[in-house]
């Protein structure tokens, strides 16, 4: 199948020292992938790689069959909530816009196709209503959902999502899943950091397990057993919480 | 009373001192929107303060010549900016320590060789400005300063805004963030080479960073802190001048008066950002429940129209 994501033999490395090992995955279209494992586990670092933030140390990453070099508007990585300047002066509807420039260039003109665009990912993400609001001035829940507002409006493919139910409600929570379930469904690959093993079957059809190295990949059903989760986690005392 | 308001405009020094605080005023506050949301106020008045010992040597060998000085300038500032990060990195001094140390050195051996130039030159009006005093010369390079920033700033706009929001993400769509933070740090050293003549040394972060920390107190918009910080630097520095006729006081303070005043009214009765303003909103519990009342009201369901 061409399209997809594949990764092969994917070392990265933090100042020389390995933290992600030999990883080999294939990940196809329109799949939300939850991205497991413990603290430490290199879960953000692989996200990062991804994104072309870190140069892997080894390996290939290639998307429906082309090699990704760097820097990719095909690719939208959410940074972690701390990694964000809030009381940056920019309304929902700057940061959406901001999805735009990377096929605008500097000097494209902003069009009408351009609003119609935006437009169109702030009613996906419900957010019409708030497109006039500072990004302070929003909820948890509504703050994820404009940053994938704007990877909507850039037309990424690739959406990669660092911890992002952390610190949600549970309303936030469903809206947060409800966006990840619409992006899926058309044809976007969304690939989740998380740590609550509780909501992963009803979030996920498809799971890393990592610890390091890779444990295990594959559909939700096959995949995540006790077994697997036991190895992941295994090398921690909080084992046990995957049975909670 | 109207003789009063127009009698600055009639003399030549003065129309020339306007002009040239205007376009300074304009550069320097548009760049200061840059300035503040990267956080490099500090960094900034930390160059400030090295051109001095550049000034100073330039006045020692070329006199006052517009091009010397100008060239001094530059030189110590980038000596300081780079020597900064030289320490920083090849001892366990932090960048900002490093450049701490350096500036104040600078600024003492500046001071000191003043003393020695063949010309004479009065130290306060390389301290806190003279436009009175400004020359043609003065006034291109002002022009000049003037256009190079408003170009650059206004072609990378793009990358720019991403850059400042996001360096990480903006590094992955391709943009080189390395590159235009240095850019932002020559021009802000270059603008505040423009300002010497009209605020001085020691002023000089006041016309940079004060109208957009203004615009910033008032607004959420970006296009707002950058032009509306270029119009508020252009409008402070003239009315600045006119007060300095008015009531007799030196250019450069008053210019900085103007725009510290107006920097407090912002701080305190801006209606959205101000102090007051927001004691009488009861800020905290209004919302905590608007809050509320949005996840509530956020459409579960689609909302009407889809």
């Amino acid at each position: 199948m061409a399209h997809q994501l594949l990764i092969k033999d994917l070392t990265i490395a933090y100042n020389r020292i390995p933290v992600v090992h030999h990883v080999n995955l294939s990940l196809p279209c329109g799949s939300r992938v939850g991205l497991l494992g413990p603290n430490g586990a290199g879960k953000s670092t692989l996200l990062k790689a991804l994104a072309g933030l870190i140069q892997p140390e080894t390996g290939s990453i290639e998307f429906q069959g082309h090699k990704f070099r760097g820097s990719q508007r095909a690719i939208a990585y959410l940074p972690q909530r701390e990694g964000v300047d809030w009381d940056f002066p920019i309304t929902v509807r700057g940061l959406v816009e901001m999805g735009r420039f990377p096929e605008l260039g500097s000097w494209g003109r902003f069009g009408k196709s351009d609003e119609l665009k935006v437009n169109e990912a702030l009613e996906r993400m419900h957010l019409i209503e708030f497109a006039d609001r500072q990004i302070s001035a929003l909820s948890g829940g509504q703050q994820q959902r404009a940053f994938l507002a704007r990877a909507w409006a850039q037309q990424s493919q690739i959406y990669l999502l660092d911890e992002p139910f952390t610190g949600l409600d549970r309303n936030s929570q469903a809206h947060f899943s409800e966006a990840i379930h619409l992006l899926a469904d058309n044809h976007k690959i969304v690939m989740v950091s998380h740590h609550e093993l509780r909501n992963v079957p009803e979030l996920f059809d498809y799971v890393i397990l990592l610890n390091g190295e890779l444990v295990a990949a594959g559909p939700t059903a096959t995949v995540f057993t006790p077994e697997n989760i036991e190895k992941t986690y295994s090398t921690g005392i909080f084992s046990h919480h995957s049975h909670s | 009373m109207i003789q009063w308001l127009t009698e600055p405009f009639q003399y030549e020094f003065m129309q020339r001192a306007l002009l040239g605080s205007a376009i300074i005023g304009f550069t320097n506050g548009f760049l200061g929107a840059f300035i503040v949301l990267k956080r490099l106020a500090l960094l900034a008045d930390a160059l400030s303060h090295s051109l001095l010992p550049g000034l100073a040597l330039a006045a020692i060998f070329f006199g006052l010549a517009p091009a010397g000085l100008f060239l001094g300038a530059l030189i110590a500032t980038i000596f300081v900016g780079v020597g900064g990060q030289l320490i920083a990195r090849s001892s366990r001094l932090k960048e900002d320590t490093a450049i701490g140390a350096l500036f104040v050195f600078a600024f003492a051996i500046g001071v000191i060789l003043l003393g020695y130039s063949k010309v004479r030159v009065d130290l306060s009006h390389f301290l806190f400005g003279n436009v009175l005093g400004i020359s043609n010369s003065d006034l291109w390079i002002s022009y000049g300063i003037g256009l190079v920033t408003m170009v650059f700033l206004a072609t990378q706009h793009r990358p720019l805004l991403l850059a400042l929001f996001e360096p990480a993400v903006a590094a992955t769509q391709g943009i080189r963030v390395g590159f235009l933070n240095i850019a932002l740090m020559v021009l802000t050293v270059l603008a505040m080479i423009s300002s010497l003549q009209a605020v001085g040394v020691v002023l000089s972060l006041g016309l940079l960073i004060l109208p957009s920390t203004i615009l910033y107190l008032f607004s959420d918009s970006y296009d707002a802190m950058t032009w509306g910080g270029g119009i508020l630097g252009a409008v402070g520095s003239i009315l600045g001048l006119l007060l300095s006729y008015w009531i007799n006081i030196p250019s450069g303070p008053a210019i900085v008066l103007v725009l510290g005043i107006l920097f407090l009214f912002a701080y305190l009765f801006s209606p959205k950002y101000g102090v007051i303003p927001s004691r009488f909103r009861r800020r905290h519990l209004h919302e905590e429940s608007l809050r509320r009342w949005d996840s509530k009201t956020t459409p579960i369901a689609p909302g009407p129209g889809e």
